[in-house]
């Protein structure tokens, strides 16, 4: 028992740099569990691995390097990045390298894979690296850098978070995901309104969440420039745990810690989730999320269900429910991107991927794509997106004068039949009348 | 000494360097690059020394190097903000590129502005207005590495010293 009550990222820290307890603000040395890195980092990682004159990573097991970003390769210049990445997988025998056809979004992937757990201490050089949090592990973000230094000596120095405690309260309505409540929250602290510290997301809400769903609340941490996302481990995590665990035969354990009783929070949010509507960032900061009741009327030439942070099966499945028996509009081009391949499989079996190309919409293999504005639907000067991802910062989908809106799955889906922003109902209503007529 | 190049809140990575200059990371090609969809006129003008001037939570989003690079790479003496998003706080130490944080400066500084920062003393000195800021010192090891030239060269000598 340490003589101070401790939020469980203080827990996770210390256990990993071998103290009893720490505190917020003070600098520690932590041991990584994992380390990550995709195709857009890994390369520039590399390069500096070798100029700090490291020969070998430091565990081959505890390494992950994902194709994920600019795959299958978009040009010359991208297959040349992953070239670099391979070759290096190869070389340091690294044990988990997924290349393209094996793996997806790597913010998807590790949790799939069993390969971040809770307790863990997890490094990425990506900013999404949050994501991982949902487990009950402290998991940020970091540049290539950085991570060539844990490659080299699987050591990181940090600076104890303080934590942000967000509490929700009730069951979620109808067409509420888990990127509705973080919305919300942003929208509330605004785009730095946790910066350096933790998302602890608390609550009895979190019981009517799945694991999907949680995923996607800690995925926008970054968004709200916190260093870390995180939920205490609950019987729906262990479930989803032992479940991945048992799949893949992965033996290491989990470790379960949560917050003391007393543990000091830098600030309480609270969130009423019974009370929301599905949520709706306008252009071009995810705290400009609004109810979507409340968005101006705006016509959609694209729609992407895809991302990191929604396109899990879950997300696949609400989509394929809004759709019905719809037709994507004529004047929309809506793409879904699952995220992984085991995604992918799974939508494929229960019919969804088929569903959605009747429907008109494109169906492609998973990568980020349209995310990031790289490929697979880069947006032109002044078109108008309805994305699940999670930035839709100027430029981020393509031209600097397209605009993004964020939403979940159900309303983009929405959009793509409706052609203008509207609530999920809406198209499901219509249905409903049209079947009655 | 340098020029000021003043800039609002929320300047993210994707602005400073957008993604489909990614499939790089040579320096001079993505300086050629730096700030683009939010001032075209900045690759080109920029001079070695000058210093880049924002509000609050400056190189949020992307965790992506290339933009600490591409503003290195584009002669940026140092970034003054209100704040920092983290990420690219550490990337700039990491790669060499000196930070400050002070709302003073950032509020009190115009563009063009002639500007002089020193990042051991921690001072911020905006000669045109005869005014001058402290700002908080980083963290120890966040020092060290700073002194060291960044964080390839603070590894190197670790490694090279042995466990
Ligand atoms: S899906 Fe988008 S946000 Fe997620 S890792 Fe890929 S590029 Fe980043």
């Amino acid at each position: 028992m340490s003589a101070i009550p401790q939020t469980i990222t203080q827990k996770i820290l210390a256990a990993r740099a071998g103290r009893s307890e720490v505190s917020p603000g003070e600098v520690v040395v932590c041991r990584v569990d994992l380390a990550m890195a995709n195709d857009v980092t890994a390369p520039a990682a590399v390069s500096a691995f070798r100029k700090m004159g490291a020969a070998r990573v430091w565990d081959r097991e505890r390494v992950a390097l994902v194709a994920s970003h600019f795959v299958p390769a978009k040009d010359i210049a991208s297959a040349s990045l992953m070239s670099t990445m391979r070759a290096f997988a190869l070389e340091q025998d690294i044990a988990h390298f997924f290349d393209v056809g094996r793996g997806g979004i790597e913010h998807i992937l590790l949790p799939e894979e069993a390969l971040v757990l809770p307790g863990d201490v997890v490094i990425g050089a990506d900013s999404h690296s949050c994501t991982y949090g949902a487990l009950g592990c402290f998991s940020t973000g970091v540049g290539s850098t950085d991570l060539a230094a844990v490659l080299a000596t699987g050591e990181i120095w940090l600076r104890v978070p303080e934590t942000m405690k967000i509490v929700y309260r009730g069951a979620p309505g109808r067409w509420v995901m888990g990127k509705d409540l973080i919305l919300a929250v942003i929208a509330t602290i605004g785009d730095d309104g946790a910066a350096y510290m933790a998302m602890e997301h608390t609550g009895d809400t979190l019981a009517h969440l799945s694991m999907d769903s949680r995923l996607t609340l800690t995925n926008m941490a970054i968004e709200a420039g916190a260093k870390s996302g995180i939920i205490a481990p609950d019987g729906v995590t262990l479930a989803y745990v032992d479940a991945r665990r048992r799949a893949t035969g992965r033996a290491r354990e989990p470790v379960v810690l949560r917050s003391d009783e007393g543990a000091a929070y830098a600030r309480t949010v609270e969130v009423d989730a019974s009370a929301l509507e599905p949520m709706v960032a306008r252009p071009s900061l995810p705290s400009r999320s609004v109810p979507v009741s409340e968005v101006e009327p705006v016509r959609v030439d694209q729609v992407f269900i895809g991302s990191c942070t929604n396109a899990r099966i879950e997300d696949l499945r609400v989509a394929a429910e809004v759709l019905g028996e719809e037709r994507i509009a004529p004047e929309v081009r809506a793409m879904v991107i699952p995220a992984t391949a085991r995604v992918w499989r799974q939508a494929n079996e229960e019919g969804l991927l088929e569903r959605f190309a009747d429907a008109g919409a494109s169906v492609s293999t998973p990568t980020c794509g349209a995310c990031l504005g790289a490929h697979m639907g880069v947006l032109g000067p002044d078109e108008v997106c309805v994305s699940t991802s999670n930035r839709n910062y100027v430029g981020r989908m393509g031209d600097p004068s397209a605009r993004v809106y964020l939403a979940n799955p159900a309303v983009a889906m929405a959009a793509a039949v409706a052609g203008e922003i509207v609530h999920p109902s809406d198209v499901r209503a219509k249905e409903a009348v049209g079947a009655r007529g | 000494m340098g020029r000021a190049w003043v800039y609002g809140d929320n300047v993210d990575t994707d602005v400073i360097i957008p993604a489909r200059h990614l499939t790089t990371f040579d320096v001079d090609v993505l300086a050629a690059h730096a700030l683009e969809d939010l001032d075209p006129g900045f690759a080109a003008a920029v001079r070695p020394g000058d210093v880049v001037v924002a509000g609050s939570n400056f190189g949020c989003g992307s965790s992506r190097e290339h933009a600490a690079l591409a503003l290195a790479g584009a002669g940026v003496a140092a970034v003054v903000a209100a704040s920092f998003a983290r990420i690219f706080f550490r990337n700039a130490i990491n790669v060499g590129l000196a930070v400050l944080e002070c709302p003073e400066a950032a509020r009190g500084t115009s563009t063009g502005d002639e500007v002089e920062v020193d990042l051991d003393a921690g001072t911020v000195r905006n000669l045109s207005r005869g005014a001058t800021w402290s700002t908080e010192p980083l963290p120890a090891i966040a020092q060290e590495i700073a002194r060291a030239g960044g964080l390839v060269p603070w590894v190197r000598a670790r490694l090279a010293a042995g466990p």
